[in-house]
């Protein structure tokens, strides 16, 4: 039964007695292996040797800092709108007197948290970000997590360290 | 008496170094052929245990002993455990009658052959015992009482059984040349240079073919075919009676590469073979000679590992078609025109060099003959649909 | 001669085992076990030649063959009972008869001096050559063309009619 006038018979022609030999094949084939054999092997040995991932590779995710050290985010909450694998949960807290060196906008997230195990490293979170706060960074990879309780990272795990910033290439 | 009993000691500590050499090269067989599988496919292999890996083997056995040894239920258990004994049986019965070595002179008259016993019929042994080998695989893979393993030990007795035939075609070959059944004799007719490959190119092809298909090795490598027969044999086996099948395999490849070595590149002969006996004496001679001969058989080692990751396996139909609707006949043609490749020079007074050109010539007669019956027989090329 | 007790001793228990066995499998498994002793036999007559042979043409090949058979078939599951009266009252006749068969011929069978005549290289290849290619040249060639036949046959069967799909 025909389901529609689409079918093709593949055909091919039979084969002939000098390629039926096959030896000569064979050795071609040999040869190539061998080729191969000498070759440089490709491996990159992981845990030694890492290779570079590109200068747009979405890592771990990263709350910025301004120049002055202070947070850049402002707690409006996009990022988790953006979510699509609602990874993202915060909570907002107003900036208090003295907290301008701490605190950029006048509205802060006392609590941000994203759930790794959930996150699918699309990088919406960073698209939707109105203050350039949120970033996944290129250089570094979630680590591997061993129990259920360390799967949550807050903000001990994310704030940008001062001593040790994140700047993409064409930043500066 | 003393003498008898020095000699019993000899062949004593012969046969234990022949045996530990064989169970190490099996052991580090498996260590080699992940590493150049790797090779192969531009990648490393493991490299982990020990420096380069070395110590891989030795990992790889404390994994096959620490893990459960298991028998199915409903299995014939004494079967069970007979089929991987049976196998490395087999496997290590061979390399008796192999000649290592030549006679090495301990002095005070004590001669020694490299050798485990020079019988008269030295290579229908090695065939006898090879044809045995199915047996292993064939009982266990009945008594696993599973359809898998059950095919797979069919499929391994019907292929060992076929391609038998061929092998010991071109077997007959080397002995009308030889004139003896004894390895001994055929190998020192082989001595300076007069390796029997260059009378028998197209015997060692296809003794080779068939030694691949008996060691049960890609591409005919059938009766584990991962695909159709999940593990083929040995599906039901696990710990250390699955570390037998895969170690007989191993040993099998080393044994049918010095019986290669024995039969077409002229066993424990190496060039040079004067220069050396002249400068350091026979027995050190003779002692290189037994590393020639292991070292010969280790290249053909490697030649199993390098078909192994060059070619894919063979389709069942395929395998017994070429088994015996083409190497059969090849051999027999082959059988003929050794015949004649020893009565020519001779009825002629042809030189010396006159019977390896026979044995050549009969590979394009061969070629040609094909042609011909194919043009004659063959008809028109016919158009094979892929699908449909 | 120790020897030749403890192989005839196995062999014939192997050989029993072969007919008492329930299960076809090990049957075929100690009649190549059989093979294997009379193997034995030949060695102990210091005709190799001959026991090599046994052991690739019937331990070898032919029971092979024959476990392959009985394999494929599965004979264990629906063996058939034939145990009805008349088959039994048949075996015992035909075993019974065979029996005074064997004890009548052997009965006045005197066991021969052996002695000096008896040359122990006989059974060696060259000598089992020369026999064959000189003695009984007709009818070993009779034999080998019969061979090539069934080769021929076996590969005949074994090429694939045009047009058949076996796969």
């Amino acid at each position: 039964m025909k389901l529609s006038n689409k079918t093709k018979v593949l055909e091919q022609e039979e084969m002939t007695l000098a390629e039926r030999m096959y030896l000569p094949a064979i050795a071609g084939g040999m040869l190539t292996t061998l080729k191969h054999f000498f070759q440089k092997p490709v491996t990159i040995r992981y845990p030694e040797q890492k290779r570079y991932l590109g200068p747009i590779y979405r890592g771990q995710h990263i709350l910025k800092k301004d120049e002055q050290g202070a947070e850049r985010c402002t707690a409006c909450g996009l990022c988790a709108v953006a979510c699509p694998a609602e990874a993202i949960s915060m909570v907002a807290e107003e900036r208090k007197k003295g907290e301008e060196h701490l605190y950029r906008e006048e509205k802060y997230a006392k609590v941000y948290e994203i759930n790794m195990l959930r996150c699918i490293f699309c990088g919406l979170c960073e698209e939707a970000c109105p203050k350039q706060a949120i970033f996944l960074r290129h250089d570094k990879m979630v680590p591997v997590f061993n129990s259920r309780d360390e799967v949550i990272f807050g903000k001990d795990k994310l704030v940008e360290n001062m001593d040790d910033r994140y700047l993409r290439e064409g930043w500066k | 008496m003393e003498i008898t009993s020095t000699v019993f000691t000899a062949k004593a500590i012969y046969v234990g170094v022949i045996f530990a050499i064989t169970l190490g090269v099996a052991a580090y067989s498996t260590y080699f052929e992940r590493i150049f599988a790797a090779f192969f496919q531009d990648r490393v292999g493991p490299d982990r245990a020990g420096p380069m890996g070395i110590l891989q083997p030795l990992a790889d056995a404390v994994k096959m002993f620490m893990k459960e040894d298991f028998i199915p239920s409903n299995a014939s258990k004494w079967l069970f455990i007979t089929g991987p004994c049976l196998s490395m049986f087999t496997a290590l019965m061979t390399s008796a009658v192999i000649p290592f070595g030549d006679t090495v002179d301990f002095g005070n008259g004590l001669r020694f052959d490299l050798q485990g016993i020079d019988v008269n019929i030295g290579i229908l042994w090695v065939f006898g015992v090879v044809s045995l080998g199915v047996y292993g695989i064939l009982v266990g893979g009945w008594a696993s009482n599973n359809k898998y393993s059950l095919l797979g030990a069919i499929r391994a007795a019907s292929q060992n059984i076929s391609y038998e035939l061929a092998m010991g075609l071109s077997i007959i070959c080397i002995l009308m040349m030889t004139g003896s059944l004894s390895t001994k004799a055929i190998v020192e007719a082989q001595q300076n240079g007069h390796w029997n490959i260059l009378y028998q190119p197209a015997g060692f092809i296809l003794f080779i073919i068939c030694a691949f298909a008996e060691c049960n090795r890609t591409p005919f490598d059938l009766p584990e075919c991962e695909t159709e027969l999940i593990g083929g044999y040995h599906t039901e086996y696990s710990s250390m009676k699955l570390g037998f099948y895969l170690f007989a395999e191993y040993i099998n490849m080393f044994i049918s590469g010095a019986v290669m070595a024995t039969l077409y590149f002229g066993g424990y002969d190496y060039p040079f073979y004067d220069v050396v006996n002249d400068a350091w004496g026979t027995n050190i001679a003779n002692f290189i000679g037994f590393g020639a001969l292991i070292g010969k058989a280790l290249l053909f080692v490697f030649v199993f590992m390098w078909v192994r990751w060059t070619l894919p396996r063979f389709r069942y139909d395929q395998l017994m078609n070429l088994g015996w609707t083409g190497l059969i006949p090849i051999a027999m043609f082959n059988v003929v025109w050794t015949g004649l490749s020893i009565l020519l020079p001779t009825s002629f007074n042809l030189p010396s060099w006159g019977s390896i050109g026979v044995s050549w010539i009969g590979i394009p007669v061969l070629i040609a003959g094909l042609f011909v019956y194919h043009a004659v027989v063959g008809g028109k090329k016919k158009k094979v649909a892929l699908a449909r | 001669m120790q020897y030749w007790y403890f192989l005839t001793a196995l062999t014939l228990i192997s050989a029993l085992m072969v007919v008492l066995s329930k299960n076809p499998i090990h049957s075929v498994l100690y009649l190549v076990f059989t093979f294997f002793c009379i193997s034995g036999h030949y060695v102990l007559l210091n005709a190799q030649f001959l026991m090599a042979v046994n052991i690739i043409v019937y331990a070898g090949a032919i029971m092979v063959l024959f476990l392959f058979v009985i394999m494929m078939l599965d004979l264990r599951r629906n063996a058939p009972e034939s145990k009805s009266t008349l088959t039994k009252i048949a075996g015992v006749v035909t075993g019974g008869t065979l029996l005074v068969i064997f004890i009548a011929g052997t009965k006045n069978m005197s066991l021969g001096e052996v002695g000096n005549s008896y040359n122990s290289q006989t059974g060696m290849v060259e000598n089992l050559g020369q026999l064959l290619y000189k003695g009984y040249l007709l009818p070993f060639e009779l034999v080998s063309i019969l061979f090539f036949v069934a080769m021929v046959g076996a590969v005949m069967l074994g090429k694939r009619e045009a047009g058949e799909r076996n796969f």
